[in-house]
């Protein structure tokens, strides 16, 4: 249903416009990916966060690496399509990989974030191997089932996870062997925003790729895909595996800078909340998860720290006015007021 | 008698007098799931809403917890028509993330404001004396409000199932359900038909919610604790039908209550397994029509 409202509009568009043909449009899908300078704000406005707020710093490390969570919900959701209640699975697992191996006498950051992309990445290819077939509530249900299952395991595995009390004891070394992870979160600030810009220049190029192109060809018209002859389900299952690693470096991360899992990263509130996020931002765009991620988490510290105790009555008023007076999320929002804006 | 036999009625009764509740909650979503093809999260809020103004009704004035239950049902259907009116239905037929955005937001308002009103604490439900023990049965002891929570639910899924099939309103609905478009050519106001299906659905889930007050803790965090075994009876019976949703509480309800007794320390693992089991063996569900 909205697919094909999608199209409606792309196509109403496209009859209004002059047809762009031969070198012109080599020119305009050459043009594409390259860098803009808008493109550089969201990094500006971290290291500006970072000169202006020196006390939030790991408020802005946890925002950073929640981005992230966003970004990789963001690669399944709005580009290919698939409506995903179960995000946090992958979130989860690569929380607990670092948080036990950290536990575990190995407490090395980098390695520690690979060892949590590979394993999350796994369980993504592993489970998408077996869901992605399915659509609509069933998918939904099945992402969903997935993450429980996951969290059921944990908690029971409590030798292994320390179950309902959360994984203690997790020692993180120094990055490289040099920059410690202080009580001021410098290390932790920087780590996350060095981690977040690689992935982001990751997820930047695969969504202009001819990979990301009919991922959004999947996400428009799945009939039309399958009759010109694309692989569907394994590029689904590959953007699924690839953006379950992404969810996994980003729970790492948390993990490694605040030196704790729970059992709530692979809790369903975790999955709804990087939705709510994303949707409020602007899905399927790339810089959506850089909008909506710090305005609910900025929302969320100021709300609870006026009201501590129902705060969260507050965000959910935020949510319905939001989707009641400016569906689309903020990017939807600029879109009406900035036509040209269309590609951010 | 045997004390497996008896543990095992036990477990039966339980099981059947939680499948109920859990039927007469998820109805609702099912053919609003189905029929207006709203993704609605919010559902369970209405059980929850349906939980507090009986419990409500019954610790702070006394009532009796027929009446209760009576007042929280129709206070509750009454309260969901303004904002199917003003909220909901500005979605319909629109985009599924929007739908689960204004129905994550409801939750939490929702949970806030049942913390405001009545406080953190789970609310207890205090059965007259005549409600609370056991009865004889031939063959074991059985717990009256167990049994009083099968007979209701079973009294009302008859009920429910003779009105959609016989009466006109019901007609109406088989109708949307099964194709909107045609039955808005025949002139079916669908518009008011969705109000009023909306009504019904939720006034259900708070009679569920109230009348299951015991086997489902009414407490502020209800409508997302709950949601997922909500959603699972939904999906395993099927989008948009009233009889899939029954049999789906029966095997959850039952299997959920078997596996705590039997298998305690696998917890709700069994059921998220048997759930992604049907899901692949049927993707539709049971009873779903492809």
């Amino acid at each position: 249903m909205a697919a094909a409202r999608f199209i409606r509009a792309r196509l109403i568009r496209a009859a209004e416009a002059p047809p762009i043909v031969g070198p012109a449009a080599i020119e305009v899908f050459a043009r594409r990916h390259r860098l803009r300078p808008y493109e550089a704000l969201p990094w500006l406005t971290a290291l500006g966060a970072y000169v202006l707020f020196p006390g939030y710093l790991p408020l802005a490390a946890q925002t950073l690496a929640t981005i992230l969570f966003a970004l990789s919900a963001d690669l399944v959701l709005g580009y290919a399509g698939i409506v995903t209640l179960g995000q946090a699975a992958f979130f989860g697992t690569g929380a607990y990989t670092a948080g036990i191996l950290a536990a575990n006498d190995w407490g090395e950051p980098i390695t520690g974030l690979f060892a949590a992309a590979v394993t999350a990445a796994v369980i993504g290819f592993l489970s998408g191997l077996l869901i992605l077939r399915s659509s609509g509530l069933t998918l939904l249900m099945q992402t969903l089932v997935v993450a429980a299952l996951l969290r059921e395991a944990a908690n029971k595995a409590s030798a292994i996870t320390g179950g309902d009390d959360g994984l203690q004891g997790m020692q993180v070394w120094p990055i490289f062997g040099h920059f410690e992870f202080g009580l001021f979160g410098r290390t932790g600030f920087f780590y996350c925003l060095a981690v977040l810009f690689l992935c982001w220049l990751i997820v930047r190029r695969l969504v202009h790729s001819p990979f990301g192109r009919s991922l959004t060809g999947i996400r428009e018209n799945v009939a039309r895909m399958h009759a010109i002859g694309a692989p569907v389900f394994w590029r689904r299952l590959t953007v699924y595996t690839i953006s379950a690693g992404l969810a996994g470096i980003s729970g790492a991360l948390i993990a490694q800078t605040t030196s704790f899992v729970g059992l709530d990263s692979l809790g369903l509130e975790r999955s709804g909340t990087v939705l709510i996020m994303l949707i409020i931002g602007g899905v399927g765009r790339l810089y959506g998860a850089f909008i909506g991620v710090p305005l609910y988490m900025i929302a969320q510290d100021r709300f609870s720290s006026i009201d501590p105790v129902y705060w969260y009555f507050w965000i959910g008023l935020l949510m319905v006015l939001l989707v009641t007076f400016a569906r689309g999320g903020v990017l939807g929002l600029v879109d009406r007021f900035w036509p040209a804006g269309r590609r951010l | 008698m045997s004390i497996a036999f008896s543990a095992g009625l036990s477990v039966a009764f339980h099981g059947i007098a939680f499948a109920m509740v859990l039927y007469l909650i998820s109805v609702g979503l099912s053919v609003t799931m189905g029929m207006m093809g709203f993704v609605n999260l919010a559902h369970g809020v209405f059980a929850m809403a349906g939980g507090y103004v009986m419990t409500g009704l019954m610790n702070r004035w006394g009532v009796p917890l027929p009446l209760s239950l009576a007042a929280a049902t129709v206070a509750v259907a009454l309260a969901s028509l303004p904002i199917e009116r003003l909220l909901y239905r500005r979605l319909y037929g629109g985009d599924e993330l929007d739908q689960v955005l204004l129905t994550m937001g409801l939750i939490f308002m929702s949970g806030a404001a049942a913390q405001y009103l009545f406080g953190a604490l789970q609310q207890p439900l205090r059965l007259p004396p005549s409600l609370n023990g056991g009865v004889r049965l031939g063959f074991g002891e059985v717990p009256v409000y167990d049994m009083l929570l099968i007979g209701c639910g079973a009294g009302l899924v008859t009920a429910l199932w003779l009105g959609i099939e016989r009466s006109r309103f019901g007609a109406k609905i088989r109708a949307a359900v099964d194709n909107l478009r045609m039955a808005q050519s025949i002139g079916i106001d669908t518009s008011r038909l969705f109000a009023l299906t909306f009504a019904l659905g939720s006034g259900l889930a708070a009679f569920g919610g109230g009348l299951g007050a015991s086997l489902i803790t009414i407490a502020p965090g209800y409508a997302l604790d709950n949601l997922v075994y909500f959603l699972i009876v939904v999906a395993i019976g099927g989008l948009g039908n009233i009889r899939g949703p029954f049999f789906a509480a029966l095997l959850v309800g039952v299997a959920d209550s078997a596996c705590k007794y039997l298998i305690p320390q696998f917890g709700a693992f069994f059921i998220y397994a048997m759930t992604m089991a049907i899901l692949l063996w049927r993707p539709h569900g049971l009873f779903g029509r492809a």
